[in-house]
């Protein structure tokens, strides 16, 4: 099995609030192989956002701060690196893309300036190249008219030409680690599909490793291996995509696969998990997903389980002899 | 570009008709015969007839009107009662004046206003961003006349630093050229000189400058504050760019527009409105010029000084039309 390239151990985020202290990230633990595809799946509010954005190093602070836990790039601790490591890594090891492609590019500045910068903070290349590296980036992802694009302004481009622009700028460096933060959820669903085939592309063709991150275990299922579902701050399953599919063992899981629409579902109404993700840190005591479980127990409100499983971890009492 | 420029240029006809038609309008505003104001109320009728005569007044309004803008196109804006001089000649060096100090004053309130707004948004609730924003707010409410009288009382009075009146030292000339002095005495190589105007400029520009600077600064902020939220920036961070690069080239050139249309105002009110900095400081320029003129109730002069002044202040608002397109290549397409 390939080493892994990013882990992320314990790592725990926290925004400080007129109101105190607010857990979003808790205590999460996952790893990323060379040249894999990781899903991290849950719903708006689970923390899915910061713990890229504290991976990047880009936590809006104040108020979020990392305060516990360790982020491992090839072994560096970049949980708490100086700002001046974190700017050679960004762009250049670690790249991402975001949710919204409409405002993630700069309105003023045409296609071909934003898509060179990071080659020319971080790889020294002569100006002549430059535009041939910008030109071979969008034939890349997909781009028609690749030399007229480079004039041209953000506005001038759809959607999803936009997000192949972004993928082509967080490509440009030939990152070993690419963090996409919805990249789809904007778009329609045709786009979306093609969206999703062209990173995995990349990812066969550069090597890559893609940390996926959606609330659609749809999508996760289209290209990723391995899948960590996380929920409120913490990761309550992960393993393999196939395991997790045939046998989810954590029922907040199971509601999310449930909750995929099926073209071929005779039921008018679509299943959703009841309720929605508790406010970071309004649970004390118990398991975080007690309230919204159907298959909660007495034990559930009272004590948390712990994440345990080797290949697929889930956090659960259901599943457990001693349960 | 060329066809957004083009449109802006032909939307100036209209307002550059309009705006004649309003000066035009101010001699018929006044109460009764102009030709009487103009000669007292002492004059003959024989008097009042020929200057009727004279200035066209014995004919149908809108044949005066078109009179009237004949004259202005071929540059005959008319002759001072005061000193029967072409009031076209006169202006120009009034103008100059009061473009210099503009221009100058200018310069130093966007450099400071565009850099503290900057720091401040960029040091959100810091010691610098407070200070800065009680400065900006200072500079807001001081009154431009006092402001002056303590520039000189201080500066000239009791350190005897710089000198607190007029364009030139007393006893020098300048030969006039363009009648920008600064540019003059360049042309004439006389850099003694050249720095006498700079000492001259500095105490009125400092003036004239004050509520400008406030203003930009505060713009600049709440626009840079808006801009370095935005998701385009943190893609910007996401490649490893230095926060100094993102502030002053990728959030600066968003946050422009805003700021640009306040450094376009206050531009034109600038040139148009300097009255009370040119009085306190002697400045012969084109707002004392028409001060002077009400005075004497010279109404040709007051009638072209408007007209200048309202040409200009069009003529300012079309460049910040024009720096819009250059700066935002959506508004072309608008």
């Amino acid at each position: 099995m390939a080493d892994s390239i990013l882990e992320v151990k314990d790592l725990r985020t926290s925004f400080f609030t007129d109101d105190g202290e607010v857990p979003a990230v808790d205590g999460i633990t996952f790893s990323v192989k060379e040249g894999e595809i990781l899903g991290l799946v849950g719903e708006s509010g689970c923390g899915k956002s910061v713990t890229s954005l504290s991976i990047m190093g880009l936590l809006p602070s104040p108020p979020g701060k990392i305060v516990g836990g360790q982020i491992l790039y090839k072994g560096e601790d970049i949980s708490h690196a100086k700002e001046s490591r974190m700017r050679k890594l960004r762009g250049n090891d670690i790249a991402m893309i975001f949710q919204e492609p409409m405002t993630s590019l700069n309105p003023v500045f045409t296609i071909g300036e934003q898509l060179t910068e990071a080659i020319r903070l971080h790889k020294k290349m002569p100006k002549k190249d430059l535009e041939a590296r910008a030109v071979d980036l969008l034939k890349m992802v997909g781009l028609p008219r690749a030399r007229e694009l480079l004039k041209e302004y953000p506005h001038e481009l759809s959607g999803g030409m936009r997000q192949r622009v972004m993928i082509a700028i967080a490509m440009s460096c030939d990152p070993k680690v690419l963090i996409a933060d919805e990249p789809t959820t904007a778009l329609d669903v045709t786009i979306q599909a093609q969206i999703l085939d062209l990173m995995a592309k990349l990812n066969r063709e550069t090597h890559t490793a893609i940390i996926l991150i959606t609330h659609d275990l749809g999508v996760v299922a289209q290209v990723c291996k391995r899948v960590v579902v996380m929920y409120a701050g913490k990761v309550v399953e992960q393993g393999d995509v196939r395991d997790i599919f045939n046998h989810p063992e954590h029922p907040y899981t199971e509601g999310l696969i449930r909750s995929i629409p099926d073209l071929f579902s005779k039921k008018d109404t679509l299943y959703t998990i009841k309720g929605s993700v508790p406010k970071p840190g309004s649970i004390k005591k118990g398991c975080l997903f007690a309230p919204r479980c159907p298959y909660v127990m007495d034990k559930c409100r009272t004590a948390e389980p712990e994440l345990t499983g080797d290949r697929h971890k889930s956090r659960c009492f259901l599943h457990r002899e001693d349960a | 570009m060329l066809s957004y420029s083009i449109k802006r240029l032909l939307m100036l006809i209209p307002v550059l008709i309009g705006m004649t038609l309003i000066v035009f309008g101010i001699i018929h505003a006044i109460p009764g015969n102009p030709a009487q104001t103009i000669l007292g109320t002492k004059a003959t009728p024989e008097a009042i007839h020929n200057l009727n005569q004279a200035l066209g007044l014995d004919q149908p309004w809108y044949i005066q009107y078109f009179t009237y803008l004949k004259n202005i196109f071929s540059g005959n804006l008319g002759t001072s009662i005061q000193d029967n001089m072409p009031i076209a000649r006169e202006i120009w060096p009034h103008l100059a004046a009061t473009i210099e100090l503009s221009f100058v004053a200018m310069v130093i309130a966007v450099v400071v206003g565009i850099n503290a707004g900057i720091i401040s948004a960029w040091k959100q609730n810091s010691a610098l961003d407070y200070s800065a924003m009680i400065l900006a707010l200072i500079g807001v409410s001081m009154p431009i006349f006092w402001l002056g009288l303590l520039e000189q009382w201080l500066f000239s009075v009791k350190l005897n630093w710089l000198p607190s009146i007029g364009r030139l030292d007393i006893v020098s000339t300048v030969r006039p050229i363009t009648n920008l002095y600064l540019i003059d005495t360049l042309i004439e190589g006389q850099f003694s000189q050249f720095w006498m105007v700079v000492r001259h400029l500095i105490l009125p520009a400092i003036a004239l400058a004050t509520i400008p600077t406030a203003i930009i600064a505060r713009m600049t902020r709440s626009s840079m504050l808006e801009v370095l939220k935005s998701d385009y920036i943190r893609t910007t961070k996401a490649k490893g760019e230095r926060m100094g690069l993102i502030v002053y080239k990728y959030a600066l050139k968003n946050a422009f527009i805003p700021i640009l249309t306040v450094i376009g105002l206050q531009t034109g009110l600038m040139l148009g409105g300097a009255i009370l900095t040119e009085t306190i400081f002697g400045w012969p320029g084109i707002g004392l010029y028409v001060y002077n003129a009400i005075q004497y109730r010279d109404y040709p002069v007051i009638q072209s000084g408007i007209l200048v002044i309202a040409f200009l202040f069009v003529m300012v608002n079309f460049v910040t039309d024009l720096l819009y397109g250059l700066i935002d290549p959506r508004i072309k397409y608008r």
